[in-house]
C-alpha cells in the first residue's frame, strides 16, 4: 500500500528487454554510440575544463588544464552580481516550482476527481492555454506589469509561471491513478475535501509531483525572454539575463565567460547526476502522458 | 448555518469544487486570456507604450505584409523548423534504435546524450559561440588549421550563421528526444518481432514495416514538439549575436527576436503584436495538424 502500487510501471520502459547477441557488430555498435555520447558532453566538458584555466591557458586547447585554478571563479564571485543573479534565480524557481506543485495537482485534482457543471469547459479552457506561446504575452504582461508596478520585482519575473497549463494535465493524468474508494473512505471518516486532496491523494502521485519539480525548476532556471524583458536594473537579473550582459562585457575573456556558464550549468547537472533514473522517468511519464 | 445544512451533499460537492478552482480560473482569466484577448487588439492599433493607443485597423498587417525584414524573418524561422526538426528526428532515432539494443553501460551511455538537455540554453549560446571563434580562439577552426583546411568564418557569415546558431540547440534537445524514442521502441510488443523472426524476414523490413509504423504516435510527438522548439527559437540566436541580435544582415533573426525588437527596442508596440498574431497562427496550423495525424490512431 505505498506510492509504488500505482505508479505506472514506466521502469519497464527503461530496462533492455531486446534479446542481444555477441557479434562483431554489436561491438562496433558499443563503440559508436560511447564515442557520440562522449562528443555530446564535450561542450559542456570544454566549458569546465576552460573555467579552471589562467588567461594564457585559454588558447591550448587541451581538455585538463596544466595548472588548474580556481581564480575564475573567486573573481567571478567576489564580484558579487553572480553571487546575486544566483540567489534570484534560486528564489524564483523555487516559489515558482512550490505554487505548481500546490496549483497545478489542486485543479487537476479537482478536474479528475468532482462531477460538477462547468467541468468540462474549465478543463477545455486550460488545455487551450497550451496553444498560446509565451511569446504572445509578454507584451500584454509588460503593459501590466508596467501598470502595476510589477517591474524590476521578484513577482513581476514570476507571476506569469505560477501554474501551467502541462502540469495541470499531467497531473490530472496521474490522478486518474487514484481509486475513487481511498476518497471515498476518508470523506467517511469525516476528512473535508481539502483534507482528502492534502493527504490522501497527493502522497500517491508523489512520482509525478517530483517529476513536475524538476521539469519547472529547470524550466524557470533556464528561463531567459522573459525575465529579460521585465527586469532593468542588473540586481533583479536572473543567472540567464545576467550571463548573457556579462558575456558582451568580458569581450573576450572567454575563461571569465567560461565560468558564468558554467555557474549556471553546474546546478542543474548535478540535480541530473543525483536524481538521473527519476529524472528520465520523468521525462518519459511526461512525454507519453502529457 | 442553516444554509449550509439545508445543501444537499451533491450541492456541497459543487460548492466544494468551485471554492477548489477559485484562485485558478482568476489566474487563467488574469494572465492567460486576457493578454491573449489584449495581444489580438493591441495588433490593430498604433502605441508607443507612452502616449494613447489608437485604433490602426488592419494597417499594422498591411505594413507587415510589405515588410521586407518580415519576409527574410518568417523565410529564417521556418528554415530553423526546417533544417532543425528533421536533422534532430533522424539522430536522435538513430541513437535511440541502437542505443536500446546496448547493455554494457547502458545508463551511462544514455546519460551522456541526455546530459545536454538539463543545460541553459543561455550558456550553451556562449559555449558554442566560443567554439565558433577564429583561430586561435575557436575550436572548430583549431581543428581545421591543424588539418591544413582553410578556416571558415561561422558567425560572422551570412550563410553560415544560421546553421551554426542552429547547431547547439539541435545538440541541446537531441537526449530528450533519444529518452521518447526509447520509451517508443520499448512499448512494441517482442511478439511482433519474434514473429517476424521466425517468417525470415530481413531487418530493414522489420525496421520499416514494423518499427517505423509503430512508432508513428511517437515520431509525430517529438516532430510535433521539436517544431514547435525551433518556431519559437531565441535564447540562441540572441547570444550568439548580441553584438547585433539576428545579424549578420539579418540572417539569423527569427521571428521571436523581430517581436523582441520590435517590442522593446522600437516601442512600436502594435506592429510588434502583430507579429505575434502571426506566431500564434502558425503554431496553432502546427498544434492542430498533430491532432489531425493522430486522430485515426
Amino acid at each position: 500500500m505505498t506510492a509504488t502500487d500505482i505508479r505506472p510501471s514506466s521502469d519497464t520502459l527503461l530496462t533492455t528487454k531486446a534479446p542481444v547477441k555477441r557479434s562483431y557488430g554489436q561491438y562496433i555498435r558499443w563503440l559508436l554510440l560511447f564515442l557520440g555520447g562522449i562528443a555530446m558532453v564535450m561542450p559542456i566538458a570544454w566549458m569546465i575544463s576552460t573555467s579552471l584555466k589562467w588567461p594564457h591557458e585559454v588558447y591550448n586547447l587541451k581538455l585538463i588544464p596544466d595548472e588548474p585554478t580556481i581564480e575564475n571563479y573567486t573573481y567571478v564571485l567576489e564580484d558579487g552580481r553572480f553571487y546575486g543573479w544566483f540567489m534570484n534565480s534560486i528564489i524564483i524557481a523555487v516559489i515558482t516550482t512550490v505554487s505548481n506543485i500546490l496549483f497545478d495537482s489542486l485543479v487537476g485534482y479537482t478536474l479528475c476527481k468532482f462531477k460538477f457543471p462547468g467541468r468540462y469547459i474549465i478543463f477545455i479552457a486550460i488545455l487551450s492555454t497550451l496553444m498560446i506561446p509565451t511569446e504572445m504575452l509578454v507584451i500584454p504582461w509588460y503593459i501590466m506589469s508596467q501598470n502595476f508596478g510589477w517591474l524590476d520585482t521578484y513577482w513581476g519575473i514570476m507571476f506569469p509561471g505560477l501554474m501551467t497549463a502541462f502540469g495541470t494535465f499531467l497531473m490530472k493524468q496521474f490522478f486518474e491513478t487514484v481509486p475513487d474508494d481511498f476518497l471515498e473512505a476518508a470523506r467517511i471518516d469525516g476528512l473535508n475535501e481539502l483534507q482528502i486532496w492534502w493527504s490522501v491523494a497527493m502522497p500517491l502521485v508523489k512520482p509525478a509531483l517530483a517529476a513536475l519539480a524538476i521539469f519547472v525548476f529547470l524550466g524557470n532556471w533556464t528561463a531567459f525572454i522573459w525575465p529579460l524583458i521585465v527586469t532593468n536594473s542588473p540586481e533583479m537579473y536572473t543567472v540567464p539575463v545576467g550571463l548573457s550582459g556579462f558575456g558582451d562585457e568580458a569581450d573576450v575573456a572567454w575563461e571569465l565567460i567560461m565560468t558564468g556558464a558554467a555557474i549556471s550549468t553546474i546546478p542543474t547537472l548535478i540535480v541530473f547526476i543525483v536524481f538521473q533514473r527519476f529524472i528520465i522517468r520523468g521525462v518519459v511519464m511526461a512525454g507519453l502522458k502529457g | 448555518m442553516r444554509l449550509r445544512q439545508n445543501l444537499t451533499i451533491r450541492q456541497k460537492h459543487i460548492l466544494w469544487a468551485w471554492g477548489l478552482l477559485a484562485l485558478p480560473v482568476i489566474f487563467y482569466v488574469v494572465i492567460r486570456f486576457y493578454p491573449t484577448g489584449n495581444a489580438i487588439l493591441l495588433s490593430f492599433q498604433n502605441w508607443n507604450l507612452l502616449g494613447d493607443r489608437t485604433w490602426a485597423g488592419a494597417e499594422n498587417y498591411i505594413k507587415l505584409w510589405h515588410d521586407d525584414v518580415f519576409w527574410k524573418v518568417f523565410r529564417n524561422t521556418f528554415v530553423y523548423l526546417l533544417l532543425g526538426t528533421p536533422i534532430s528526428l533522424v539522430i536522435s532515432f538513430l541513437i535511440a534504435f541502437h542505443l536500446d539494443r546496448v547493455r554494457f553501460m547502458h545508463g551511462f551511455i544514455r546519460m551522456l546524450y541526455f546530459l545536454p538537455f538539463m543545460t541553459s540554453a543561455v550558456a550553451m549560446a556562449w559555449v558554442w559561440r566560443w567554439f565558433y571563434q577564429p583561430v586561435p580562439v575557436g575550436i572548430f577552426n583549431n581543428i581545421l588549421a591543424s588539418f591544413g583546411i582553410p578556416q571558415i568564418n561561422f558567425l560572422n557569415s551570412t550563410t553560415n550563421a544560421l546553421p551554426a546558431v542552429l547547431a547547439p540547440a539541435v545538440w541541446a534537445g537531441l537526449g530528450f528526444q533519444v529518452i521518447i524514442f526509447m520509451a517508443g521502441l520499448r512499448a512494441i510488443p517482442q511478439s511482433y518481432y519474434e514473429a517476424a523472426r521466425i517468417d525470415g524476414v530481413s531487418g530493414f523490413t522489420i525496421l520499416t514495416q514494423i518499427t517505423i509504423p509503430l512508432l508513428k504516435p511517437t515520431i509525430i510527438f517529438i516532430t510535433v514538439f521539436s517544431s514547435i522548439g525551433f518556431l519559437r527559437i531565441f535564447d540562441h540566436v540572441f547570444n550568439m549575436t548580441t553584438n547585433n541580435p539576428g545579424g549578420p544582415l539579418n540572417s539569423t533573426k527569427p521571428l521571436v527576436l523581430m517581436i523582441y525588437d520590435t517590442a522593446f527596442n522600437g516601442f512600436n508596440m502594435g506592429y510588434a503584436a502583430a507579429q505575434t498574431v502571426v506566431l500564434f497562427t502558425v503554431l496553432l496550423c502546427v498544434s492542430l495538424l498533430q491532432l489531425y495525424l493522430l486522430r485515426d490512431r
